[in-house]
């Protein structure tokens, strides 16, 4: 079911680690799993804990610990935005208002054309550029209140029209 | 809002973040900056590894990731005759709320903490190293990767390092969303393909850590001094700062300021001064509270800030911790009950869930906050927020238990009447600031 | 915590056992300890010289009350319709250390029901602790991680991976691992509260442990069974046989009052009518043709009382034709054992031992507490190496493997024998000259040879095998060429006892084999179902149907096509007996309930049918009589126990067949009560049998993994679904036994063919 591609990539990951310590490749493993599929099946679970040679349950246990497995299809776009205090001080808050207001959805939902999930975010370790959000996990856009939010919105709008996934760049990666 | 800042300004006595640009961060660079000359000084002129856990201990560099244990102590815990494989671990989980030092490092200077881990490594006989790092810097994580290629193709990591005989393998390894990895056992388990959950101690890691072997943890921070004291001396790195305070500190300064962003100040600095640094409160307004060491640390009222140093000792007697130096600013617009409100929500999400009193304590502690500042609170609900606060601390089999109890006590104490007005009145003294 | 324990000091805990790895996470055990600055848990805190602890002091006080007020805010109040009531230990240590009232004002935390399959039911997690009891049992005990706690904080749940069910042998002790009321026993839920439940001691009739139980009974009926804790036999577990069998007491199947059949009818008769018919129809056959013409098949799960009572029938009839082996199919060195085969050491060495050989077992499922017992020892090191026809999933590390089909197994073992001789300097036996051992068989011997404490175990398919006398004597040649135990897993509950009363055949008599394979005139069935229970269920029911009296003793209607009696006889339930185990344990027990309907305990039937014969030495007044004049004591057990043969080493002959077949005798078939348990015929381990085969071979005959096979063996056949499992080797076929399914084909091995059905 995962690709030839990801399945090097997880090799690559378990290289990482002694030999009888494959498991610790499962965060990357599931991390390669849904970065390719989108979310976390219990197949591509399964297909995980087949290759690390771990109970399945085992697997399923840190699926669901990590707040950045999504266990259930997402929009296109999963935009994650932190509302933790520091940034929230500086238009975190503010920032994930006008991302409702402009989506048309609360928090954990998804937009009816399936493009967009709005998610609330904990700290990324980025607050001297609240606010901040990410884009699908990988893309980390700071300073994003007001008028930038818009532009994003619309960039990724335009990429939704096009097929395409969320380009990558923020400008959380200078 | 914040704007970005035009270029990288971390202050006139910045150490490990003087002189870069964001673009200056690959390994050529650093070698220009005068990077892994340290590590290859200790290879070449082979200096017993008791040697440079003795320079560490006498810098008197404190851990950089929140408790502020002395470093060279802690290397000196790691069993020497060991036969087996020994580890030496980064923890870049930077998840602390208001903390985003180690960031900064990863992505501007990455090289700084290889050679910092390699020294480690050489200091305390581990052949393998691992570094987490936090899953939602995404880009810095690959950073990282690349920087840890660019080290093994030019031999300062893999086997011989420099022909010296000494091997070294580090790796990266990303979180995906759990803060709770920052604590230092949760990211063993987490490194060791687990849920992040912490593990009781004793035993510590120096003898049942990583795969059940020894291993050392440190913070990005501290693995990034360390070039730094072997270069220069434990002496020199120690006069940074001051007595049992060596060094200088990044300070993560975020919320109610002019200019949020890292300052790196030599620890002992008035907090007026860093204030300053940071472009003063923001919009000219008065200064309420600050938390000066990351969520965790015990809120303190402005004027009581304003008198003191940043430096651990200084900020302990204040009453609070230095923790991981981020500084938190609100000012005098800023409702405490809201703010504390999202503090609670915070650890009421992150409690992984093992043991008793934080994984209901912490539910029940935002519940009665919300509630409070929902208009809905009760004329007891400030006490049993402190007994409750009370059961949870030193009851927990890690120190996320306190962190979340702290903040409310600390919270509760300074800003009482706060509290009191919103039970009274249902609504807060100042305006919401949304 | 260990330490309290043994001085006897109580300190409360939810996480803590002491089987179990220290988790530390309820919190309740926090106690005060000098110089500390923090409560400590007692559970995870070692003792040091000097220390002084304070487990009642008000600090520790404080810290237990703050540590259940948790507890307790999200736990529903509903302990009056709670399994768990009575026997919580929330409960309990909410009354001692909870408040009276809740400071705790906010909704309560909802958890949504499981579905974990037959036995254990989670349908209100809600009133889970987050203990990890279970998780932790079913990582370190039963060897596989079913359960999981998903989530974090607050949201976490115990889970299974989606779908999924518990399947493991051992799960229902999860159930009583649980301390609040979150995972429950299934077929007991809502049954009773447990406080109008007698507690009634009684021992296992299933497998060869004996385990020790608790029969709770409300009334006339067993409405559970729970573990007695006994540390040298089962500890603190049971198996799930053991646990859930009792739902067979209950059985519409129950025989309940004698039943006669009269020109193909059957009718119910009262006692002294069913018993004439069977003295009279005895007698009459032993007069006409000869005692031997009786044929006596007892099961090794009766009870030594019954078992020396039916033998001395037999024997008082003339008969030396009586046997409990009934799935043995060599008895070639029946003459050269020195005694009766057993463990070879007591139960509790086996997780001493550090390098330990097990030939031919389905180990997890034919003794799933030996099982676990080497799962520990192989954690913490010991060796364990597999000779056996399946990869069979140990759930444990195993040190090296030979898989072998079954009639390379004597021929691989003479090569590990081979190898230990060469590794040990030692010589060979001249027989087994020209032997060349194979790879594995060299890894096994050097590990063998590498340890200290070493064993080698014969399980139920070494002693079912074809060759199982040869088999024995090259183990018995290993274990003396390492200096090692030879030890027998024995096949069931009462294997042994019933060998040291004499219930096989003897001299002039006919094996449990040859009384089927030579049909007898007359046959008396004690607990046995033969077409189930015997290695060749073709010759059985064939040498049934032809004899001119069968006597069915049995709690169940069962053999109604060819008994002519059926007699009620009790379970164990209903009867006092003795069991004697593996380490050769005696153990005794009685009734717990009354006999359901006319049922009597059949010790009593065969006194009354003595009497009614005439013969000598049924002069019985009450089971503590049989017991006295009948079961050997302890000393003179000890004495009679042996894995000594005086068989000489043979070359083994290898020549397989194309195609072979592995028969287990799944866990859920093995006797006749866990096959009328209602719930574990709805586990995985019940599903119908499948003829599990090599992928290559399916692929040769063009048949589709799933699709209906054909395979005959000897005379019989039987239709079933074929499936790939990498686990069997080419040129084997496992296909259970014990099943309607699969009792068509004749013997537990052999030639086989495959063809699409
Ligand atoms: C809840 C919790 C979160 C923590 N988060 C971090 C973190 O994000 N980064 C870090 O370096 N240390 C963190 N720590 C501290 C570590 O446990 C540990 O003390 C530290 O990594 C040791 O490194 P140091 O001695 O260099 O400070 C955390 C501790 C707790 C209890
Ligand atoms: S204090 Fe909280 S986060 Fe730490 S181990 Fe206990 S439940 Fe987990
Ligand atoms: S609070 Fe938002 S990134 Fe730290």
């Amino acid at each position: 079911m995962l690709s030839a591609d990801a399945r090097a990539r997880i090799d690559r990951e378990i290289a990482k680690y002694p030999a009888d310590q494959r498991q610790s490749a499962v965060m990357s493993a599931l991390a390669i799993a849904q970065r390719e599929q989108g979310w976390l099946s219990t197949a591509a679970i399964d297909e995980v804990a087949s290759i690390l040679g771990m109970p399945p349950v085992a697997v399923y246990e840190v699926a669901t610990f990590y707040a950045m497995y999504d266990l259930k299809p997402t929009g296109r776009f999963k935009l994650t935005v932190c509302t933790n205090l520091p940034c929230a001080l500086s238009g975190g808050a503010a920032a994930a208002e006008h991302l409702k207001a402009r989506l048309g959805v609360d928090f954990g939902e998804t937009t009816p054309d399936g493009r967009f999930t709005l998610r609330e975010g904990e700290c990324m370790g980025a607050c001297g550029d609240a606010p901040v959000l990410l884009v699908n996990n990988l893309r980390m856009e700071s300073w994003a209140g007001g008028e930038k939010l818009d532009r994003l919105v619309d960039e990724l709008a335009a990429a939704a029209d096009r097929g395409e996934g969320a380009p990558r760049g923020g400008e959380g990666g200078r | 809002m914040n704007a970005p800042r035009e270029f990288l300004d971390f202050g006139p006595d910045a150490v490990l973040l003087a002189g870069l640009n964001g673009d200056n961060w690959r390994l050529a660079d650093y070698v220009k900056r005068g990077g892994y000359e340290a590590l290859a000084k200790i290879l070449s002129a082979k200096v017993p590894p008791a040697a440079v856990v003795a320079e560490v201990k006498k810098s008197a560099l404190r851990g950089r990731g929140g408790a502020g244990f002395p470093t060279g102590l802690k290397w000196s815990f790691m069993p020497q005759q060991y036969a087996g494989d020994k580890y030496v671990v980064c923890n870049s989980d930077e998840g602390e709320p208001g903390t985003f030092k180690d960031r900064d490092i990863l992505r501007y200077n990455p090289h700084s903490l290889i050679e910092g881990m390699a020294i480690a490594a050489y200091a305390m006989g581990c052949a393998r190293g691992y570094n987490y790092i936090h899953g939602e810097i995404w880009d810095v994580y690959e950073r990282c990767e690349e920087a840890v290629a660019e080290a093994y193709a030019a031999g300062f990591l893999g086997k011989d390092i420099l022909g010296s005989g000494f091997d070294f393998q580090l790796h990266n390894h990303h979180g995906f969303g759990a803060y709770i990895c920052g604590e230092e056992t949760a990211l063993l388990e987490s490194l060791e393909g687990k849920k992040g959950q912490p593990r009781f101690k004793p035993p510590f890691p120096a003898s049942y850590g990583l795969y059940g072997r020894p291993t050392t943890i440190n913070n990005t921070e501290t693995f990034a001094s360390v070039p730094w004291i072997v270069r220069h001396g434990g002496e020199w790195f120690l006069n940074l700062g001051r007595p049992n305070n060596g060094g200088t500190k990044i300070f993560s300064v975020s919320g109610d300021v002019e200019r949020p962003g890292n300052y790196e100040v030599r620890l002992g600095t008035p907090f007026a001064r860093l204030l300053e640094m940071a472009g003063g409160v923001r919009g000219g307004r008065r200064l309420k509270a600050v938390i000066p060491g990351g969520s965790s640390a015990p809120v303190l009222p402005a004027a009581i800030m304003m008198a003191t140093d940043m430096d651990y000792d200084s900020i302990a007697k204040a009453g609070s911790m230095l923790g991981s130096g981020a500084v938190i600013v609100m000012d005098e617009t800023r409702c405490m009950v809201k703010s504390l409100c999202r503090l609670s929500y915070f650890y009421y999400e992150e409690s992984c869930g093992q043991c008793t009193p934080c994984r209901e304590g912490t539910g029940w502690l935002w519940r009665m906050v919300d509630r409070i500042e929902n208009g809905e609170g009760r004329q007891e609900d400030l006490d049993l927020l402190n007994s409750v606060s009370d059961n949870i601390m030193g009851r927990t089999i890690c120190a996320l238990g306190d962190a979340a109890a702290m903040p409310v006590k600390s919270f509760v104490k300074h800003f009482r009447d706060e509290f009191q007005h919103h039970i009274d009145h249902k609504r807060c003294v100042v305006a919401p600031y949304l | 915590m260990d330490a309290a324990v043994k001085l006897g000091i109580y300190v409360p805990h939810f996480c803590w056992h002491r089987k179990l790895s220290i988790a530390a996470n309820c919190r309740m055990c926090l106690v005060q300890v000098e110089k500390a600055p923090k409560p400590l848990p007692a559970c995870a805190t070692p003792v040091a010289d000097g220390m002084k602890v304070h487990t009642h002091s008000e600090l520790a006080v404080s810290a237990q009350k703050g540590v259940m007020e948790f507890l307790l805010i999200n736990h529903p109040l509903d302990c009056p319709i709670c399994d768990q009531g009575g026997e919580c230990q929330l409960q309990d240590l909410a009354v001692g250390y909870g408040a009276s009232g809740s400071r705790y004002g906010e909704p309560k935390r909802v958890v949504f029901h499981k579905n974990l399959g037959p036995l254990v039911s989670a349908e209100e997690m809600t009133r889970c602790i987050h203990c990890t009891r279970c998780v932790r049992f079913g990582q370190e005990i039963a060897g596989v991680m079913e359960l999981g706690m998903m989530g974090r904080g607050e949201h976490s749940e115990i889970v299974t991976f989606v779908g999924r069910t518990v399947d493991s042998e051992l799960s229902g002790n999860m159930i009583d691992l649980c301390p609040v009321g979150a995972l429950t026993s299934k077929p007991f839920r809502y049954a009773a509260r447990t406080w109008e439940l007698a507690r009634r001691k009684s021992v296992s009739p299933h497998d060869a442990l004996g385990s020790n139980l608790v029969v709770q009974v409300k009334g006339d009926r067993v409405m559970r069974v729970l573990p007695l804790d006994n540390e040298a036999v089962n500890e603190c577990w049971i198996s799930d046989k053991d646990r859930f069998s009792y739902e067979a007491l209950g059985s519409d199947e129950r025989l309940t009052a004698p039943r006669v059949k009269h020109n193909g009818e059957w009718r119910e008769v009262d006692w002294p009518t069913a018993l004439d018919v069977v003295a009279r129809g005895l007698k009459d056959i032993a007069a006409k043709h000869g005692g031997n013409a009786i044929g006596v098949l007892a099961s090794p799960h009766a009870t030594l009382e019954e078992l020396a009572l039916v033998a001395r029938l037999a024997r008082g009839l003339g008969s030396e034709s009586v046997d409990h082996r009934l799935r043995q199919s060599d008895f070639s060195d029946d003459g050269a054992l020195a005694g009766v085969p057993w463990l070879g050491m007591p139960i509790a060495e086996v997780g001493a031992q550090d390098r330990v050989l097990v030939v031919g077992s389905f180990l997890r499922k034919d003794h799933p507490l030996i099982a676990a017992r080497l799962r520990l020892a192989a954690k913490r090191g010991t060796q364990v190496s597999m000779l056996h026809a399946v990869d069979d999933d140990w759930l444990m590390p195993v040190a090296h493997k030979a898989i072998v089909a079954p009639s390379l197994v004597p021929a691989t073992l003479a090569g590990i024998v081979v190898a230990a001789a060469k590794g040990a300097g030692r010589p060979a036996p001249p027989a087994l000259a020209g032997v060349v051992p194979s790879p594995s068989a060299e890894a096994i011997a050097a590990s063998l040879l590498s340890g200290s404490k070493r064993a080698v175990f014969l399980g139920n398919a070494a002693v079912q095998h074809a060759d199982a006398a040869r088999i024995r004597a090259l183990a018995q040649a290993l274990a003396d060429i390492v200096g090692g135990t030879l030890g027998t897993l024995v096949e069931s509950a009462n294997a042994i006892g019933a060998a040291l009363v004499d219930a096989q055949s003897g001299a002039g008599g006919l094996d449990a084999q040859a009384m089927l394979a030579d049909p007898r005139k007359a046959y008396v069935l004690l607990h046995a179902e033969p077409e189930f229970d015997c290695a060749n269920p073709v010759a059985a029911r064939a040498a049934l149907g032809k004899a001119d009296l069968v006597v069915v003793m049995s709690p169940f209607a069962h053999g109604t096509s060819y008994a002519d009696v059926l007699l009620p006889v009790a379970p164990f339930t209903e009867t006092a007996g003795t069991f004697v185990n593996c380490e050769g344990r005696l153990q005794s027990f009685n009734g717990v309930v009354k006999p359901a309907g006319e049922t009597r305990p059949a010790w009593k039937v065969l006194r009354v049918l003595g009497t009614l014969l005439d013969l000598e030495g049924f002069a019985f007044e009450s089971v503590d009589d049989v017991r006295r004049a009948l079961t050997p004591d302890a000393g003179a057990i000890a004495h009679r126990l042996s894995n000594a043969t005086s068989m000489p080493v043979t070359a083994p002959a290898a020549h397989p067949a194309p195609l072979e077949r592995v028969a287990d005798v799944p866990i859920y078939f093995a006797d006749p009560l866990v096959r009328r348990a209602a719930s574990l015929q709805l586990t995985a381990d019940a599903k119908p049998p499948r003829a599990r085969v090599h992928r290559a071979l399916l692929e040769k005959l063009g048949i589709a993994d799933g699709a209906q096979v054909r395979i005959r063996q000897g005379r019989g056949e039987a239709v079933v679904a074929a499936m790939v499992d990498a686990a069997v080797p080419p040129g084997v076929v496992r296909l259970a036994a014990a099943h309607a399914s699969t009792c068509g084909l004749e013997g537990l091995s052999g030639p086989v063919t495959v063809e699409r059905a």
